[in-house]
């Protein structure tokens, strides 16, 4: 009887390390934690949720404004009620420069090597974040429809499409995140990636957000036409209610906002989700 | 230390070779590591001291070679390394917006120690380490020194069988330095195995029972401190009161030794690291004493007679063991 030497001899190096919970009660608790990390911060830098508000709202006034003493809004509408839904898809695509710029600030200062040697899931790591971003964005998207409301902006098709509009955004936040996670990594230094954020400001002037893209010359009104910011400002101002209505040259993404908006934030998950994971755990191996 | 001998090694790395595009950072490092020991890793920048450590740490893949930590294959088994493992890179890997006690305890949410279990040991490790005044101020607000120190213990929130330090001094003054020498110090006491990366020579020769010299990707020498001193025999200083007298004693020096003299003519003085062996330090004349003096009767005689025979008039002689920085220079040809 001689069962304990047919047993491993266990290697004495390989001491128990702490029991662990199950693969999933895991992960969520990873990304919980990071979600959390990025709450605190904004917890303890009230300022910085001020300045995430002022901005947008800024904007919102400035441009409703003064632009708005000036351009003429298709089918003679209120050019603020033309102006805001653009403003909040413009919103929306910044935040890929946070993110950039958080991504890349971890791995500059070694956030990301830490992270790394430790037994955490390497997607609820960043699964945790965009979250967090996300929670943070939804604030700063209310308090935007709120000023909105106040200068006159109003949904002309029932709650329900509107909150379709709002989700839609949220969407698009999310899919813009992890875009962000990925160019910041790929950038690797902050200042690198901060310069490199500021790419997506002509990105979003040549669109149909500010103006309507009819009295664009040809070649700049085929680049706003198939523009993705394009695409989903039409979608919101549809949802909304303001919508004219496609031009009827308008190209298939401008006809079908809605749908190719769906389109391209799946797009933008699908491909960059993943390369963001793979960056993240693989960089510098 | 004495209770290793018995175990297997907490580190072994056996002819890691690693590429970074045209780069060849490491070229066939072997390195052993007993448990409850210090070992330091010294050399120069870009010698291939990080990249080790990262592939030790489970944050690179060696692309020949193979290593283990804490018995565990670090390729194969890296989610089993990494519970054992505490990494603290060359910057304070800190979330600077939040406060200190809270980067302890979200770093031990991540590891799964649960609410109750990780605040007691992030107050015992603020509290031992003396942050806990400091405990509840953003991070942002910390000195060098303190970051430091917080990203260290940061690693040792799950208690690690072994640590790896890369750097961990780099950028820091002389009293934070210390402090951070000291808390090292106590943890080999808790018999942790630490790693440390280095470019400071007094540093490995403090911290470190075992020293590995890298340069250029490959380990040129290792053994304790003394062992390496030794192998390099000693160094004979001759001080003057006259620049004039400079090259004569460089000079005599050189025929003295066969050695080659360097001159310091800020200080007036000529050194020379002579091939022989020599365990004891020994001193003629004033000034520069030092401890553990002991008699050589047959060089500094001669040498002084050399001197006065040149015309030199030396204000002090003195042989003592070489510094780590020559033991450096002597076996990679580049001050370290």
């Amino acid at each position: 009887m001689s069962t304990a030497a047919l047993s491993p001899v266990p290697s004495p190096a390989a001491a128990p390390a702490p029991a662990r919970p199950g693969r999933v009660r895991r992960s969520t608790s990873d990304a919980w934690t990071l979600a959390l990390r990025v709450l605190l911060y904004y917890k303890h830098s009230p300022g910085l949720v001020g300045v995430s508000l002022a901005a947008p709202l800024t904007m919102l006034v400035v441009f409703g404004y003064v632009f708005g003493s000036a351009i003429q809004a298709p089918g003679g509408q209120d050019y603020r009620s033309y102006l805001i839904p653009g403003l909040f898809v413009l919103v929306a695509v910044n935040g890929v420069m946070p993110s950039m710029v958080g991504a890349a600030r971890d791995l500059d200062r070694g956030m990301t090597d830490r992270l790394r040697t430790m037994p955490i899931s390497r997607s609820a790591a960043l699964l945790g974040q965009a979250l967090a971003d996300l929670l943070v964005s939804a604030v700063v998207l209310a308090a935007m429809v709120g000023v909105g409301l106040a200068v006159g902006w109003r949904v002309h098709d029932g709650l329900g499409r509107a909150a379709a509009g709002l989700a839609l955004l949220l969407l698009l936040r999310f899919a813009m995140v992890w875009l962000g996670f990925f160019a910041g990594v790929l950038c690797g230094r902050e200042e690198i990636a901060a310069q490199a954020g500021l790419l997506v400001f002509p990105i979003g002037m040549v669109s149909n957000v500010f103006v309507p893209t009819g009295g664009m010359p040809g070649w700049l009104r085929t680049i706003a036409e198939w523009n993705p910011v394009s695409t989903v400002a039409a979608a919101c101002r549809s949802l909304f209610g303001d919508a004219v209505g496609p031009a009827p040259t308008s190209p298939w993404p401008l006809a079908h906002p809605v749908q190719a908006t769906l389109g391209w934030c799946l797009l933008l998950l699908v491909v960059f989700a993943p390369l963001a994971v793979r960056r993240f755990s693989t960089h510098g191996r | 230390m004495s209770t290793a001998s018995n175990s297997p090694p907490a580190i072994a790395a056996n002819n890691l070779h690693k590429r970074f595009g045209k780069t060849r950072a490491l070229r066939g490092v072997d390195l052993t590591v007993p448990a409850g020991t210090v070992c330091g890793l010294l050399g120069p920048n870009g010698a291939g001291k990080t990249t080790a450590v990262r592939i030790l740490a489970t944050l690179a893949a060696p692309d020949e070679g193979e290593a283990r930590v804490a018995g565990l294959d670090v390729v194969r088994q890296a989610d089993e390394v990494r519970r054992r493992i505490g990494f603290t890179g060359q910057h304070a890997a800190l979330e600077e917006g939040v406060t200190g006690r809270e980067n302890l305890l979200l770093l031990g949410r991540l590891h799964h120690l649960g609410g109750r279990a990780a605040r007691r040991r992030a107050d015992e490790l603020l509290e031992q380490f003396e942050l806990g005044e400091a405990a509840d101020r953003l991070v942002r607000g910390y000195s060098g020194g303190m970051r430091r120190r917080l990203d260290l213990i940061a690693s040792l929130i799950t208690r690690p069988r072994v640590l790896f330090l890369d750097e961990p001094t780099t950028g820091l003054d002389p009293r934070s330095r210390n402090a951070i020498w000291e808390t090292i110090r106590e943890l080999t006491h808790d018999g942790i195995t630490v790693l440390l990366t280095t470019q400071y020579l007094d540093e490995a020769d403090q911290l470190a029972d075992d020293i590995v010299l890298v340069d250029d990707g490959i380990v040129v020498a290792s053994g304790t401190p003394q062992r390496l001193k030794e192998t390099i025999g000693s160094r004979i200083e001759v001080t003057l009161a006259d620049a004039e007298h400079l090259p004569a004693a460089a000079r005599t020096l050189a025929e003295a030794t066969g050695g080659e003299p360097v001159i310091d003519e800020d200080e007036l003085r000529v050194a020379v690291v002579t091939a022989t062996q020599q365990r004891s330090d020994v001193h003629s004349g004033a000034g520069s004493g030092g401890p553990g003096d002991a008699a050589r009767a047959v060089t500094l005689p001669v040498l002084v007679r050399l001197l006065d025979a040149a015309g030199v008039d030396p204000l002090d002689v003195a042989l003592r063991s070489p510094s780590l920085d020559e033991v450096f220079l002597q076996l990679t040809g580049a001050p370290a």
